[in-house]
């Protein structure tokens, strides 16, 4: 198992079975996590030229390009796509399936039959989600307040379908990586050496597995209240549409978390690796994770500072959002503090773990500003809301996707992309994003109201630099798209370990790795971020050298030592 | 808007707005601080610690309790000092002065209803004394809406078969944006209202004034102007979410059913009272039946000038 040359092995996860059916069958972790990416892509950029077409007719006031009722579709189905197509999958389906079993030295997740059937149920619940949109009108944003909700077409009966089918998927995920963290690590690996994707991706599952079934049951009330009218959220029929939001933000303050964690988990292994450093912290920012999943229960109702909720409770909730905010600002304070006395390596997915740092924190001061009681009554569903949580969304879980993303390319595909190409796309991205959002915080705290299909005449400068960074941000998107598909066939044949990390994928395993993972049972004998061992362990103590002219296998791997 | 405020806020003209600012504005320039210190650590150290020599390798690096203590009790004592001074300004916000001059609003698909407690009811501009402060008591009669004013800092939302209520006092005469922030359908963005504080002797011959009698076609204008009719429907002929008024009385109507009728007062009342009875080939079914509300006379000032657009 001593990969020395830079050619892909022999034999592959990829290549080791070719018929399509051998795909639709499988129940590999890593080609059901290559599968999750494709659907996931699909699912971002289909939200993704949504946001754009949202963008462009907010160009000028008045009409652009589509009518009201075209506008407030649109936002609403960018906005369900997104969040539950696209993030809530995004880094555990993805990443979590292919990385995490690797990083456990395990051979696969605890139950690959489940693994592929959440994959199919995920799928399901998206067709069905899209039904919708041939059965007529969905509008009213991805909360689907009632009374609102339930007086419109049918379509919201499949869109609450489909999401309560995606819940399941979700929750059967979570359950097969607690199961899989818990049963299935490799002799040595304590929790205490685990790295910290691994903690992160648990502490998601936790969340996964605790607060899903909630949005199902409230999905499920609201299908029945726009099928037969039953009557628990509609005041016409006795019921009570602000126990609709207490349901909703229930489950959706804690999805949150189940976007925000594994991006954590992405900049913690990024931050460690591209700086040659312990991530500083490693125990509090491991158990801050799990802490933040428990807390994130218990912050609902922030959401709801002016909907008529007693002020007692705005009061209790705007405090416990506090508390959950410190650990959130102590990371990165110590993702920060991972650089210092290091050797920092500025190659793409470290050029996004630094984005990160920037854009999340601030997201999270801005999150700050918005758990302050009174000047929430003043900001809540304007537009520093949508830059707000723009800000800890993208600029939070899609830059960290992006990142690992870079960083897992190589292992997942054996291939490297083009180095130049990914910073000036990182660069693109950087500046479309900040153009985009940032304007939305100003006009947002100057009054402008969120899901506003017109506007007055003095936000007009604001929508208009905020469409330009939509387009710039989409020009750098697309362009991650080209050059990932370019190397898909042409990049540079991969090293095993380009980085020169420290955690299994990279030291135990080929690019791309064998269909079982490991020849053998891996033996830990050190924390994931050991990096002043790196000598030891690999001969020379050099670091890889990632996109290099033919990127060489540079780091000797001896798998004695372990 | 906008003239008298700051880059990030607006005009500051209720009582309660310059406090909602102040704590604005700490918890803006604290975090300023936070934030340039945390970017500014990052640059240094990506710039200084960058990678020289790729074979060199950082010595094990020992955590500093001291740093870890101070980044954990520092910022805690900040957000409880922000979360006590929001938490105060908040209750000022929620309990109004016992002494408050109470107006009923009404939120309906898409527009606002006050009704003050002499009876008068007027849609989407209010009139409001300086001064003194007001208490709204807000219901809404079809969906969820949200009554919010930038300048006042103010904003709850109004909810169906409940009461919601907020306060504000004003001491400055002058005319205020009214925004509904909770989407409530087709033209949520043009559910816009106005309010006008001004002088007690001012507001008090206002609101006598309504009581006046007035030509029924100068009613209408008024009524399609302040329900604002015009967020669908035009009065030059040009199209929009519904058919154009110009020209509409007197013309033949034809429906999806392929039945046609001529475009009579009967007609005109019976799309106002219920819109979905009839729809107009190639038109959505849109119109909310918010409008059974209106008296026989604004019925017939609406239709009377109807009629005036030929």
């Amino acid at each position: 198992m001593h990969a020395s040359s830079a050619a892909a092995p022999a034999v592959h996860y990829l290549n080791n079975e070719k018929t399509i059916k051998s795909w639709i069958t499988t129940v590999d972790h890593k080609r059901i996590g290559v599968m999750y990416l494709v659907a996931v892509s699909l699912a971002f950029l289909a939200g993704g030229i949504l946001a754009l077409l949202v963008r462009t007719e907010l160009a000028a006031p008045g009409e652009t390009i589509m009518g009201p009722d075209a506008y407030n579709q649109s936002f609403t189905l960018h906005a369900v796509l997104m969040v539950f197509a696209f993030i809530i999958p995004a880094i555990p389906a993805v990443m979590g399936n292919f990385v995490l079993p690797i990083q456990l030295g395990a051979k696969d997740v605890a139950f690959p039959r489940l693994n592929l059937a959440s994959f199919y149920i995920y799928l399901i619940g998206a067709v069905i989600a899209l039904t919708a949109l041939v059965v007529g009108r969905v509008d009213g944003g991805w909360t689907f307040y009632a009374p609102y909700s339930t007086s419109v077409g049918n379509g919201v009966l499949f869109i609450t379908m489909g999401v309560f089918v995606m819940g399941f998927s979700s929750i059967l995920t979570g359950l097969n990586f607690i199961v899989t963290v818990h049963k299935m690590r490799a002799p040595g690996l304590t929790w205490s050496r685990l790295p910290l994707f691994v903690w992160s991706i648990y502490a998601t599952s936790i969340v996964q597995v605790l607060a899903t079934p909630v949005i199902g049951i409230t999905m499920l009330l609201l299908f029945l209240e726009k099928l037969v009218g039953i009557g628990i959220f509609d005041p016409a029929l006795g019921g009570d549409p602000v126990l609709f939001q207490h349901f909703f933000w229930f489950y959706s303050h804690p999805a949150v978390y189940i976007m925000i964690l594994p991006a954590f988990g992405v900049i913690s292994d990024l931050m460690g690796t591209f700086s040659r450093n312990r991530v500083q912290g490693y125990k509090f920012v491991a158990l801050s994770s799990v802490a933040i999943a428990f807390l994130g229960f218990l912050v609902w109702g922030h959401h709801m500072f002016v909907s008529g909720q007693s002020a007692v409770s705005s009061i209790v909730f705007s405090l416990i959002t506090y508390l959950i905010g410190i650990p959130t600002g102590v990371k990165v304070i110590n993702w920060v503090l991972t650089m210092y006395r290091g050797s920092v390596w500025l190659q793409t997915p470290m050029l996004y773990a630094l984005m990160f740092l920037i854009t999340f924190s601030i997201g999270g001061f801005t999150g700050i500003m918005l758990g302050v009681l009174a000047i929430d009554v003043h900001l809540h569903d304007t537009y520093f809301v949508v830059a707000h949580f723009h800000y800890v969304m993208m600029g939070g879980n899609v830059i960290a996707a992006l990142g690992g993303l870079h960083y897992w390319w190589p292992k997942m595909f054996g291939r490297m992309y083009n180095e130049t190409l990914a910073r000036i796309a990182a660069l693109l991205v950087f500046i479309g994003f900040n153009l985009t959002f940032f304007p939305q915080f100003i006009m947002g705290s100057r009054g402008m109201p969120r899901r506003y299909y017109d506007y007055l005449p003095e936000f007009e400068i604001f929508h208009q630099l905020s469409t330009l960074g939509s387009y710039v941000l989409g020009v750098g998107l697309f362009m991650i798209l080209g050059y990932g598909i370019h190397s898909l066939f042409r990049g540079k044949k991969a090293p095993a370990n380009p980085w020169g990390a420290l955690t299994l994928e990279w030291t135990h395993t080929d690019s791309m790795p064998d269909p079982h993972n490991f020849h053998h049972t891996p033996v830990v004998t050190r924390g994931p971020y050991d990096y002043h061992l790196a000598p030891e362990l690999f001969n020379d103590g050099v670091s890889g050298d990632g996109a290099g002219e033919s990127a060489p296998e540079i780091v000797h791997r001896d798998t004695s030592e372990a | 808007m906008g003239e008298n405020g700051s880059f990030w806020l607006p005009e500051a003209a209720s009582t309660i707005a310059p406090e909602v600012d102040a704590l604005f504005y700490f918890v803006y320039w604290t975090s300023i601080l936070f934030f340039v210190g945390v970017v500014g650590f990052l640059i240094y150290f990506a710039v200084k610690y960058r990678r020289k020599d790729h074979s060199f390798v950082p010595p094990a690096f020992h955590e500093n309790k001291w740093i870890e203590t101070a980044s954990i009790v520092i910022p805690t004592i900040l957000v409880l000092i922000v979360f006590t001074w929001g938490f105060k300004v908040f209750v000022k916000m929620y309990a109004a002065p016992p002494d408050a001059y109470e107006i009923t609003v009404r939120g309906k698909q898409w527009y606002w209803e006050y009704e003050y407690d002499n009876g008068v009811v007027v849609p989407n501009e209010v009139h409001v004394p300086i001064g003194r402060p007001i208490k709204l008591n807000m219901s809404a009669t079809d969906v969820l809406h949200s009554y919010f004013i930038p300048e006042f800092r103010v904003k709850h939302d109004v909810l169906p078969n409940r009461y919601t209520s907020l306060w504000f006092q004003v001491d400055e005469a002058g005319e205020y944006q009214v925004y509904c922030t909770e989407y409530c359908g087709t033209s949520h963005s043009a559910m816009l209202g106005k309010l006008i504080a001004e002088p007690e002797a001012e507001f008090q011959r206002w609101l006598s004034d309504q009581n006046a009698d007035r030509p029924p076609e100068e009613l209408g204008e008024i009524l399609v102007a302040s329900y604002n009719c015009a967020a669908c429907h035009s009065v030059d002929g040009s199209r929009g979410v519904g058919p154009t008024f110009q020209g509409l009385f007197g013309s033949e109507r034809q429906f999806e059913d392929g039945t046609t009728v001529v475009a009579d007062e009967n007609y005109l009342r019976e799309s106002i009272l219920m819109p979905a009875a009839k729809i107009v080939e190639t038109y959505p079914p849109a119109m909310p039946p918010s409008y059974s509300s209106l008296s026989a006379r604004e019925l017939d000032g609406l239709i009377a000038y109807i009629k005036t657009l030929q």
